[in-house]
């Protein structure tokens, strides 16, 4: 007898209400746009995550790879209820945020990660993706972790999660925190920005193609560069130790 | 007095270094040694804030002359608040100059980054006045906005000047490879737009988010040697010329006007009388923007412009890199960051840099006067250097 076993492991998607896409201007005074993605997107963005694996700073390593699973489980349809928003300037990818929907009224958030820093880019996508659960899938409560300090900094301090430590988080399996509607409320006029409808243009080139990040991780310039000066991209400590040890001095 | 100059300079990224305090002195002290062509040293002033509190280390002077490998130089750790690398300078300028030394390397370095944002607005908070300004909460931010609000009020000035120092040194940092940040901003984006009020939140009011400068890690190192000693290195010829140094109440409040900055004032006209130099025959300068109104103030009080009017010369672009005279091409401590015992250091670094005509595409156009300020305490320690470039 011939069993589809497919059909058992695939989960059956409940229908999610798609997030309308937004755009807002970033200090650099570029035009970022979050939109949603499908299944067909995500190898482009995979493509783009994958540097980020072997970047050890901030938690990028562990919250890529994790990233990197949650959205080819997405593709290859190993996870139930999950969506996928990024954000593109230009094209470009800059930040990729996830999560799922537990039951009509809860929410998981699975990750932010930014692929250009110091803009907000983070913060931002994240705000929507809190939009999308709150407003739009109509969850009362988000639960929320978060790896990194300034995650901690971004998610726990500003909008001032609640602890539901005795419930585990998908991730992991840590403490949970929560965003409830009341704190997104007040969140809203701070932290939640963002202009609809997204100007037709803007759009049609954000969905043409999910451009590369300009300015990707470099992998180390050599061993002792990556145990010594991992954030350091001029590599003074490689250079200096090279002078002392009488080699050659190259800014490799 | 002896004359003193410039042997060699290094520096390191600013950033998060993950490297032990003391390796973060000494790699760009490595550099300076390589620079000047020289291995021996007959003394060391290491120039740091915080070892002690942030990092558990203590006579870090001690820890950096030995991983150097110049033992048995003396060694010394000058602690000056965020005016300590200046402060080391003067020491090691002190030092040449009376002929107690001819070689003395002084290497400024801080890792802040160690502890969270937090702790580290904590622990440069404790500069402040312990039982006047410390126990109600003060922390350098909150001193920058209360004297920022005063500044606007009697000066006219706006929070749009503010910002055209932040998106000008930003957009300088973009141009160095050891800037901190490397991200440029447009006024549109951290000011006019819908979003500016989330991209660029008050941190105090009348201060943004974009107004400071960010907590980094780092390091730089000067090398100060005798005429002599001059004579056998085999790079341009950068004379320390003058040396100024003033202090004024710690309490801010106790001060006659708290919007003159009479540290600074003193400060730089010691180190131009100094040097036989005044304010106009300065081509580039450094000066301490941990807060955006302070590059504006300090650029009036050291005698560049009148007082009040610092911000004129900046909306005419007189302060642009292709300006009149530029200041803080680096990208200053706001674009290039702040690891705060490293400051000082660092911005004789940049000088040296910009007078020898080796900054790559920051370089102004032929600078012979270069001049830094370095600002301890809120105003209350200041050190002003005056640098020349001479023959070769
Ligand atoms: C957490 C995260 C999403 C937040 O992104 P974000 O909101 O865009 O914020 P950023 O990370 O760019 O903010 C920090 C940057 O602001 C900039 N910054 C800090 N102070 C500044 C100042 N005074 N002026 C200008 N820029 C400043 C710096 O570039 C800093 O980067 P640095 O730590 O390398 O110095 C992002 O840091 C990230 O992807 N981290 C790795 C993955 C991760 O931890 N995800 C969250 C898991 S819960």
């Amino acid at each position: 007898m011939a069993v589809d076993l497919e059909r058992i492991l695939r989960p059956v998607d409940n229908p999610l209400k798609p997030f309308e896409a937004k755009y807002m201007t970033l200090a650099s005074g570029e035009n970022m746009v979050v939109r949603q993605i499908d299944r067909d997107d995500v190898p482009d963005v995979l493509r783009h995550i994958e540097p980020l694996l072997h970047v050890e700073r901030d938690f990028y390593d562990v919250v890529a790879a994790r990233v990197y699973a949650e959205l080819l489980a997405y593709y290859r349809h190993r996870m139930q209820d999950e969506y996928v928003l990024v954000a593109q300037v230009d094209g470009e990818l800059v930040a990729v945020v996830n999560g799922r929907e537990v039951t009509p009224g809860l929410g998981m958030s699975l990750h932010t990660i930014a692929l250009r820093r110091g803009l907000r880019v983070g913060a931002h996508a994240f705000a929507a993706k809190m939009e999308y659960h709150i407003d739009t899938l109509g969850h009362q409560e988000v639960l929320i972790v978060a790896e990194s300090p300034i995650g901690f900094r971004r998610w726990m301090i500003e909008y001032q999660l609640e602890k539901r430590f005795d419930t585990p988080h998908e991730l992991g399996g840590v403490p949970s925190w929560a965003l409830t509607k009341e704190l997104f409320d007040r969140a809203r006029s701070t932290l939640v920005v963002g202009r609809r409808p997204v100007p037709p243009e803007m759009l049609a080139k954000a969905e043409a193609k999910i451009l590369p990040p300009s300015d990707p991780p470099t992998p180390p310039a050599d061993l002792l560069a990556a145990t010594r000066s991992l954030y350091d991209p001029t590599a003074t400590a490689l250079i200096a130790q090279r002078t002392l040890l009488g080699g050659e001095a190259d800014n490799a | 007095m002896r004359d003193v100059y410039v042997g060699g300079i290094g520096i390191t990224t600013f950033t998060r270094l993950e490297y032990p305090l003391s390796e973060i002195a000494a790699y760009p002290a490595m550099m300076a040694l390589k620079d000047a062509g020289i291995r021996d040293v007959d003394h060391l002033y290491v120039a740091n804030m915080g070892s002690a509190r942030v990092n558990h280390q203590t006579a870090l002077a001690s820890a950096v002359v030995d991983s150097l490998s110049l033992t048995p130089a003396g060694a010394a750790v000058i602690e000056n608040g965020p005016a300590s690398g200046a402060s080391a300078l003067k020491a090691g300028f002190a030092a040449v100059a009376s002929g107690l030394h001819d070689v003395v390397l002084v290497s400024g370095a801080e890792r802040m980054r160690e502890v969270n944002n937090l702790e580290a607005t904590d622990f440069v908070a404790t500069l402040t006045h312990p039982l006047a300004e410390y126990i109600y909460g003060v922390t350098l931010p909150s001193h920058a906005a209360m004297f920022t609000r005063l500044y606007m009020e009697k000066y006219g000035l706006t929070e749009r000047h503010l910002a055209m120092v932040a998106v000008k040194n930003q957009n300088n940092a973009m141009l160095n490879e050891f800037a901190h940040l490397h991200q440029p901003i447009t006024i549109e984006g951290i000011l006019d737009s819908p979003e500016a009020m989330t991209n660029n939140p008050y941190v105090a009011e009348p201060l943004r988010f974009f107004d400071a400068c960010p907590v980094s890690d780092g390091g730089a190192a000067v090398i100060l040697v005798s005429d002599d000693v001059a004579k056998t290195i085999d790079r341009p010829l950068i004379r320390l010329a003058g040396v100024g140094q003033a202090t004024d109440t710690h309490a801010v409040h106790e001060r006659e006007e708290p919007t003159d900055l009479l540290a600074v004032r003193r400060a730089a006209a010691q180190s131009f009388e100094m040097a036989g130099l005044r304010p106009e025959d300065v081509d580039v300068a450094e000066l301490h923007d941990a807060f955006t109104i302070l590059e504006i103030v300090e650029s009036e009080e050291v005698g560049f412009f009148p007082k009040g009017e610092g911000h004129v010369a900046l909306e005419k672009g007189e302060t642009a890199i292709d300006g009149s005279l530029p200041i803080n091409p680096s990208g200053g401590l706001k674009g290039k960051g702040h690891p705060v015992g490293a400051t000082g250091v660092a911005q004789a670094h940049e000088i040296v840099t910009q007078l020898r005509g080796e900054a790559g595409d920051r370089q102004v156009d032929g600078p012979q006067v270069g001049f830094t300020c370095n600002f301890g305490g809120f105003g209350n320690n200041v050190v002003c250097l005056t640098f020349v470039r001479e023959g070769r």
